[in-house]
Order: structure tokens, then C-alpha cells, then sequence
């Protein structure tokens, strides 16, 4: 299974083409994220407004991988809620790294476009690339009751 | 040379040896005849098949040491070099200290030659000091001149660097650094597998290497130390094995080396690691040497000629590594393609994150070599690289 192409065309056109990659003058949310023993590095910053995510940007620097799924991410969450979102998330986890090898199917197809990360899954090492933005945005969002401001 | 001596290289292209190295047929079935025929603990008991194995782990001792050239009880079976570092700070190094006194390194070492010495210092109250290198990946050997002072109560020095693959001069520091009454330690991870090496004309004070990095198993690694400074250290570890004679009150510590050896030892990884040894030994070392000195030149030209790959430093005299960046590739994703063409390459920092900060590259990929890489090796390597290149290109 391992001859499965992990960079999609759509990762590809992801990490080309970022999209929402710029800083954030007026986040209420914001975290930073590292994988040290990668060397990447990224910022999420999250504009949250009557619990719905109007702007979710990121910037930062990493592999193919972590880009992608960062710019995937802001793409696919903006106009949702905070619910949402960490719902969102559970279920990238879950496709990321293949706890729940049952229902996989069900679940990775919910996750629409999102599913282009899926090949992720057979790469252990890499799942840290993909769950990076992921991560960095769930400890943004976890400080709703003191937003962060940007500097 | 010799690949037909490892079984796993039927596997692909291994360029990563600088993280561990192969290992050849004798040395995995030398471990196995062990525990089949030879199992038993070691110093204790009195029937024959003890005594078997004592006998094969004290003669892998001694084989260990003709081939470093020191005396057999100067050389203390430990896991690693790590493990024989962190010995050295605290047997050696930590009641030395007082505040104020200082400890140098390099800014080219390894994680495993940063940590321990910052924890020392944190326990002690010493300083550490950094010796700077230009950016070619050369020792400024000035700088350490004006660095050693009366303060100075160790400079611990990687013999080859993980990364640059900068082999340092030094039989030459440690001349220096003993005028100045200056004790020293050598990394020699990176150097063991790859060049002869002679604790006594070093005159280092301290040598520590690892087996698997030398074609032994993993989880066996040798602290050398000088007799006199190894007589005068407390011990590391307590326990058995490790002492003469135990009372309540009071307890009188084993001869060297088996003063730092408490509890049962590795005795396989002691014994597949003598396995090496004879291994290399049969080659010669300085066959190696010249074999892989022969083909890093011809990385270097191959891979040179790569556009956008941009080789990390070009140190006067280079073994082993080389690390390299490629366009707007990240080392992940070259690793990956890598992989999949069954390539192995070491991709990220590399413990060794302050001199990749000094490069101002958060990651690189690094190919390093082993006795059995060839050309055709390299140009596999070589042939890959472009078509990465194109596909991560921004």
C-alpha cells in the first residue's frame, strides 16, 4: 500500500498556492505551533465572531505536508462554527492517524476535500507534518475565554 | 566494498550510516551463537558456561582496546556515546567544578555533547563555552587558543562532525589544550567506523564512541579514559559488579574498569561489537578511510553539479556526512521521494540544532556513508535529486 501517492495533486496545488497565508492584525484567537524535530514552525490566528470563524489565516514554514494541511485547514473551516471546527478536528485525527480503523471510511469522507490527506496515515512519521496546523489551531481555540491579541 | 558482507543491503541504496550503520553477517551471527551456545552471566558464576562467557566478554574488552590502542582496563563497556559522555560529566567533571569554571565545546557537536555538559553546569555552577566555527564548518582555532584559560576544567570536542562531516585536527587541540593542563574529551561517534584511531597518540583523555555506528550492535558504546583520571573518578552507577566488598556500612568500589559498570552488562552487544572489530579490522582501517574519502570526493563533484543544491559548509577536511538543501524542497519531502525509491537518507536537524541555526537552515537532508557505498550508490542518489526539485519547486 505504501506505493500510494502521498502528495496529491491537491496537496501539491496547497503548498504551491497557499491560500489565507498572511498574519492576522485582528485575531481574537492566535496560537503558535513547532515540530522541533522537524524544524517547522506555524501560527495560526483565528477571527472568531458570534461563535462563528469569519477569517482563519496561517503562516509559517515546514514541508509539503504541513503546509498543505495548514492552508487545507483555513479553507475548510472558515464560516464554520467553534463547534464545528473541533469536530473538524477529531475527525482529522482520526483519519490521520487511524484509531478508529472501523468506521474509517465513513469518517474520512465526511471530511471531504480534507480526505487528499488521507494518504497521510501510511507515513507514522509523517502524521506530525499533517497534525501540526490541526493541533496549533485546537490550543488557539481552547483560549476563548482570554482571546490573544496579535502583535 | 565488501557489500555482500550485509544482508540487509539487498534492500536499496542505504546513505545513512552516520545514524547507524549496517551490520555484517559475522557480527549477527556471532551475537546468535552467543545465546545459543554461550549464555550465562558474566564475574559471578562457577560452572563452565560462565565462565565461557566470561571469558568472551572480557576478551571482547581487550579487543576493543588493541583496536583503539589503550590498556584493557581503560576501556568501560557503557550503552552509547551518550552514555559515556554523561559518565565522563559525572564521574569526571562534576567534582572538579566549582562556580565560575568552565567547560568548552564546539558549536559543530552533536545533542549528546551540548546536554550533559548544560545540566553539569546547572548542578555546579560552571559556565559553558562555545568555541565559534567560520562558515566553512571549520574550528576557529584561534578563538579556542583565547578560550582556554586557567578556568577551563575540560574542553569536550566531536572528533567528526554528524552534519559537516568536519573532521577536527584533533591530535593537535588536545597538544594545546594539555600545555594548559586542559583535560579533553573526543566524540568519536562519527570517527570510529571510519578512520584508525589511537587513543594514545591523540593523548586523548577521554574517547567515547558507540558500537552501531561501527558495523556492532546497538546498545554498546566504550568510554576510553586514561588510567590516571579513570583510578581518581567516583563511580556512575551503583549496584553490582560495580564493587569489592558490601556492608551495611560501608562499601569499597571494584577495580577500573568495573568500578562504572554496575549490574549485569550487555555481554552479547559486548562480544557482537568485538565481532566488529575483527570485522574492520580485516579490512584494515585505513582501507576504509581511503575508500570512503575516495567516494565522498565523488559525492561532492556528483551532487555539486546538481542546480539549487547547496551543500552545508566545505570544511578543510571532510569525512562521512554530507548535508545538503535543494531549491525550495523541504528535507521531509526529499527524504519521502527518497524513501520511495528506496534511497535512505537522514532528513531534519539532525541533533544538532544550534549549528543549523548557525546555517540558518531549519532542516537539511544528509546522505552519509558507510565501508560498503559505492558510486553507483551515489549516482542513484544523484539521479533522484532533479526530479525532487521540480516537484516541490514554489
Amino acid at each position: 500500500m505504501k506505493d500510494q501517492e502521498l502528495y496529491q495533486e491537491m496537496i501539491l496545488d496547497h503548498y504551491r498556492n497557499p491560500r489565507n497565508c498572511c498574519s492576522m492584525a485582528d485575531a481574537t484567537h492566535c496560537a503558535e505551533g513547532d515540530n522541533p524535530l522537524c524544524g517547522d514552525h506555524l501560527e495560526v490566528f483565528v477571527k472568531v465572531d458570534g461563535k462563528i470563524i469569519q477569517e482563519i489565516n496561517f503562516q509559517g514554514s515546514g514541508c509539503a505536508v504541513s503546509q498543505a494541511s495548514a492552508s487545507m485547514m483555513t479553507e475548510s473551516l472558515k464560516g464554520r462554527t467553534v463547534e464545528e471546527a473541533l469536530e473538524v478536528f477529531d475527525k482529522v485525527h482520526v483519519m490521520l492517524t487511524g484509531y478508529h480503523p472501523d468506521d474509517e471510511s465513513e469518517n474520512n469522507k465526511s471530511l471531504g476535500k480534507l480526505e487528499a490527506l488521507s494518504g497521510v496515515a501510511q507515513f507514522p512519521i509523517r502524521i506530525k507534518c499533517a497534525s501540526l496546523a490541526w493541533h496549533t489551531l485546537k490550543s488557539a481555540l481552547k483560549q476563548e475565554e482570554e482571546p490573544v491579541s496579535t502583535e | 566494498m565488501n557489500r555482500e558482507d550485509f544482508p540487509l543491503l539487498s534492500e536499496g541504496v542505504y546513505l545513512d550510516s552516520g545514524a547507524t550503520t549496517q551490520k555484517p553477517l559475522s557480527v549477527i551471527e556471532r551475537i546468535d551463537r552467543y545465546y545459543r551456545h554461550e549464555n550465562a552471566n558474566v564475574h559471578r558464576g562457577v560452572y563452565e558456561l560462565s565462565a565461557r562467557a566470561t571469558a568472551a566478554y572480557e576478551e571482547a574488552r581487550e579487543t576493543v582496546a588493541r583496536f583503539i590502542n589503550a590498556n584493557r582496563d581503560e576501556v568501560i563497556f557503557t550503552r552509547g556515546t551518550t552514555e559515556s559522555i554523561n559518565l565522563a560529566a559525572f564521574s569526571f567533571a562534576e567534582p572538579l567544578l566549582k562556580p565560575g569554571d568552565e567547560i568548552l565545546i564546539s558549536h559543530m557537536e552533536h545533542h549528546a555533547n551540548i546536554v550533559p555538559w548544560q545540566l553539569l553546569c546547572e548542578r555546579t555552577g560552571a559556565h559553558l563555552k562555545v568555541i565559534p566555527i567560520d562558515r566553512k564548518g571549520n574550528l576557529d582555532r584561534l578563538a579556542l587558543r583565547l578560550m582556554m584559560t586557567e578556568k577551563t576544567k575540560l574542553l569536550s570536542l566531536t572528533h567528526i562532525s554528524n552534519v559537516l562531516g568536519t573532521v577536527n585536527p584533533v591530535k593537535e587541540i588536545i597538544a594545546e589544550a594539555h600545555k594548559q593542563g586542559i583535560p579533553v574529551l573526543i566524540d568519536g561517534a562519527q570517527a570510529i567506523g571510519r578512520m584508525p584511531v589511537d587513543v594514545r597518540d591523540l593523548d586523548a583523555d577521554f574517547y567515547a564512541f558507540s558500537g552501531h555506528k561501527m558495523y556492532g550492535p546497538t546498545g554498546i558504546g566504550i568510554l576510553y579514559g586514561k588510567k590516571k583520571q579513570l583510578e581518581r573518578m567516583r563511580p556512575y552507577q551503583s549496584g553490582g559488579d560495580m564493587i569489592l566488598r558490601v556492608t551495611f556500612e560501608k562499601t569499597t568500589w571494584n577495580e577500573i574498569p568495573h568500578k562504572f559498570e554496575a549490574g549485569t552488562p550487555h555481554i552479547a552487544g559486548a562480544i557482537g561489537l568485538a565481532e566488529a572489530v575483527r570485522y574492520l579490522r580485516g579490512i584494515g582501517m585505513e582501507k576504509v578511510e581511503a575508500h570512503e574519502a575516495k567516494l565522498m570526493s565523488y559525492a561532492l563533484e556528483k551532487l555539486g553539479q546538481i542546480g539549487g543544491l547547496e551543500i552545508i559548509g566545505s570544511p578543510e577536511k571532510r569525512s562521512g556526512a554530507l548535508a545538503f538543501t535543494l531549491g525550495d524542497a523541504h528535507p521531509h519531502d526529499i527524504a519521502h521521494e527518497l524513501a520511495m525509491k528506496n534511497i535512505a537518507v537522514r532528513a531534519g536537524h539532525h541533533c544538532a540544532q544550534p549549528l543549523m541555526n548557525f546555517y540558518k537552515v531549519p532542516a537539511a537532508t544528509r546522505m552519509s556513508l558507510g565501508l560498503y557505498n559505492s558510486r553507483e550508490d551515489i549516482d542513484i542518489l544523484a539521479q533522484a535529486l532533479p526530479e525532487i526539485r521540480e516537484k516541490f519547486r514554489l
